[in-house]
C-alpha cells in the first residue's frame, strides 16, 4: 500500500507537492491529502515536472521491476524496461486522463505494451478513444474522477479479502502471464476450475468496481 | 446503429487485458471494442485489476544508476513507432482516400483503429487489386469475392479480412485451429444465428457451420485463424450472446 512506501511519502513529494499546488502563496499544512499518484503524472503533463517524475519513479520502479521479473525478464533487462516504461510516462503524460483510468491502471498499461514490444516484438494493438469511427458510449461515461484515489485502496483490500487460491489464481494470470491450461497443469487444478475460480474473483472485484460508482 | 450482440469470452478479455493474448486474437479483440462500450468497460475494469496488482505489488529496488541514466534521457527526442509514413493520417469515410485506397469496397475506407492502421500497412506493401481483376477461382461462390492477409502473426497463424458477396457462401472455415470471425459490414448467418457488424464468432476447427452472408449487402470480416488458441484452452466453445456485468 501506498502508506507503506517510505519513498513515496518523503520529503521529495512534500516539497514537489508544496511547489506543484501552491506556487503563489506560503506553504501550508494541507500537503498530505494532495499526496496522490494521479496528480503527480498530471504535474508531469502540466509543468513537465522533474520532481514530480522522479516521485513516480520512486514509488513505481521497484514494482515494475518485480513484475517484469514475474514475467520472466532477466534482472538487467528489467531495469532496461523499466526505464523505458518510465519514458513513455515522462513523454506521454499528457495523454494521461484520470477520468478513463488511475496513474497506476495507466502505468500498468504502459509496462504491459512496453513488454509486449520488447519480449515478444509484437505490437500491441489497442483501440483509439479519438477516432471517429469508434462506436461511442450511449451515453457518457460516468465521471471516475473523484474515485481515482479511493478505487485502487478498495480494489487491494478486496484482492486481499479474496480466498487464497483466487488471489493467487489472478496473480498467476496478470503477474506472470500463464494462460489458463498451464495454470491448470502446473498446479493440479482442472481447467474448468482455473476458469471457474478465476471467473469468482473477478465478478467479485467487478461487483466492487460497480458499486457507489 | 446497434451495438454488438455477440462478445469474446471473458476470458478472452482477461487474456487482451493482462497482455497474454497473441497479436493477431488481440487485433479481433481490440477490434471488437472500438464497436462495443459495452466490453471497453469490461477491459477497462480488468486493467484497473492489473493497477491494483501493480499497487501490491513486491519491492524489488532498482540499481540507483537507474535513475540516473533515465533523467539524463528525458530530454532525448521520441523515437516512437509510428504508422507506416504513405499511409499516416488517414481518415475513415474521407470522400477522396489517397491513391491506393480509392476502389476498395466502401467498408474497408471506413474501418476503425486499430484494424485500419493494419489494414493501411498491408496495403502499401501489397496494393488492392479489385476481384474482377484477378484471377478467379473456379466456382460461382467465389465471384466477387476476395481476401487480403493482413500479415499478423506467424504461419500457420492467419489474419485475413474477407469479402463476400450477398447471399455467397462463405468459405470454410479452416481446420488448423480455431477461427476468429469478427462481422465488420454486412452480416451472415449458420444454424446458431445472424451475425452483424461488430459481432465475434468463434468457430471450432472440426465444425462446418455452412455459414453463409445475409442477401443484399456485401459480408466483410475480418478471420483470425490460430491453432494455439485451440491449444491453450481459453476459448469456450459456445457463442457469447451476453456481456457479464
Amino acid at each position: 500500500m501506498r502508506g507503506s512506501d517510505p519513498a513515496f511519502g518523503g520529503v521529495l513529494v512534500r516539497a514537489t507537492v508544496e511547489r506543484l499546488m501552491m506556487p503563489e502563496t506560503a506553504p501550508t499544512e494541507r500537503v498530505p491529502e494532495m499526496q496522490n499518484l494521479n496528480d503527480l503524472v498530471l504535474a508531469v503533463a502540466r509543468e513537465r515536472s522533474r520532481t514530480a517524475f522522479a516521485a513516480l519513479f520512486s514509488h513505481f520502479a521497484p514494482r515494475l521491476k518485480s513484475y517484469l521479473m514475474r514475467l520472466g525478464t532477466e534482472p538487467g533487462q528489467a531495469e532496461e524496461l523499466v526505464q523505458d516504461v518510465m519514458l513513455r510516462v515522462w513523454r506521454r503524460a499528457e495523454t494521461f486522463d484520470p477520468t478513463q483510468a488511475n496513474a497506476n491502471t495507466w502505468i500498468f498499461t504502459i509496462a504491459r505494451n512496453q513488454r509486449i514490444d520488447a519480449v515478444r516484438r509484437e505490437r500491441r494493438p489497442e483501440i483509439d478513444l479519438t477516432d471517429p469511427a469508434l462506436v461511442p458510449e450511449p451515453v457518457p461515461p460516468a465521471d471516475r474522477t473523484l474515485e481515482a484515489g479511493q478505487e485502487t485502496a478498495r480494489l487491494n483490500a478486496a484482492i486481499g479479502a479474496l480466498p487464497n487460491d483466487q488471489a493467487e489464481l489472478l496473480r498467476l494470470a496478470y503477474y506472470e502471464g500463464t494462460p489458463h491450461s498451464a495454470i491448470s497443469a502446473e498446479r493440479g487444478i482442472p481447467l474448468g476450475t482455473v476458469k471457474s475460480r478465476l471467473r469468482l474473483a473477478l465478478d467479485r472485484l467487478r461487483r466492487l468496481l460497480r458499486e457507489d460508482i | 446503429m446497434t451495438n454488438p450482440l455477440y462478445h469474446p469470452p471473458r476470458e478472452i478479455l482477461l487474456d487482451y487485458a493482462d497482455g497474454s493474448l497473441g497479436e493477431p486474437a488481440a487485433l479481433v479483440i481490440a477490434t471488437h471494442l472500438a464497436f462495443c462500450p459495452a466490453c471497453r468497460h469490461q477491459v477497462a475494469d480488468l486493467e484497473a485489476i492489473g493497477g491494483a496488482l501493480l499497487e501490491e505489488e513486491c519491492l524489488n529496488p532498482v540499481s540507483d544508476d537507474c535513475l540516473r541514466s533515465l533523467m539524463a534521457r528525458l530530454d532525448e527526442p521520441a523515437l516512437e513507432a509510428s504508422k507506416p509514413v504513405a499511409l499516416r493520417g488517414v481518415r475513415p469515410c474521407s470522400a477522396l482516400p489517397p491513391h491506393g485506397l480509392a476502389d476498395l469496397p466502401k467498408p474497408l475506407a471506413c474501418l476503425p483503429e486499430p484494424l485500419r492502421s493494419y489494414l493501411e500497412a498491408s496495403l502499401a506493401e501489397t496494393p488492392w487489386q479489385p476481384p474482377n481483376s484477378r484471377p478467379r477461382n473456379s466456382g460461382a461462390r467465389d465471384a466477387g469475392g476476395w481476401e487480403i492477409d493482413l500479415r499478423v502473426g506467424r504461419p500457420p497463424v492467419r489474419t485475413r479480412l474477407i469479402g463476400v458477396v450477398g447471399g455467397g457462401v462463405m468459405p470454410r472455415p479452416s481446420p488448423i485451429g480455431m477461427n476468429l470471425n469478427l462481422v465488420l459490414a454486412g452480416g451472415y448467418h449458420d444454424p446458431r444465428g445472424t451475425f452483424r457488424r461488430g459481432d465475434l464468432v468463434l468457430d471450432d476447427p472440426g465444425l462446418d457451420y455452412s455459414p453463409a452472408a445475409d442477401n443484399g449487402e456485401e459480408c466483410v470480416y475480418l478471420c483470425v485463424t490460430d491453432a494455439s488458441l485451440r491449444l491453450s484452452g481459453v476459448l469456450s466453445r459456445s457463442l457469447n450472446p451476453f456481456v457479464a456485468l
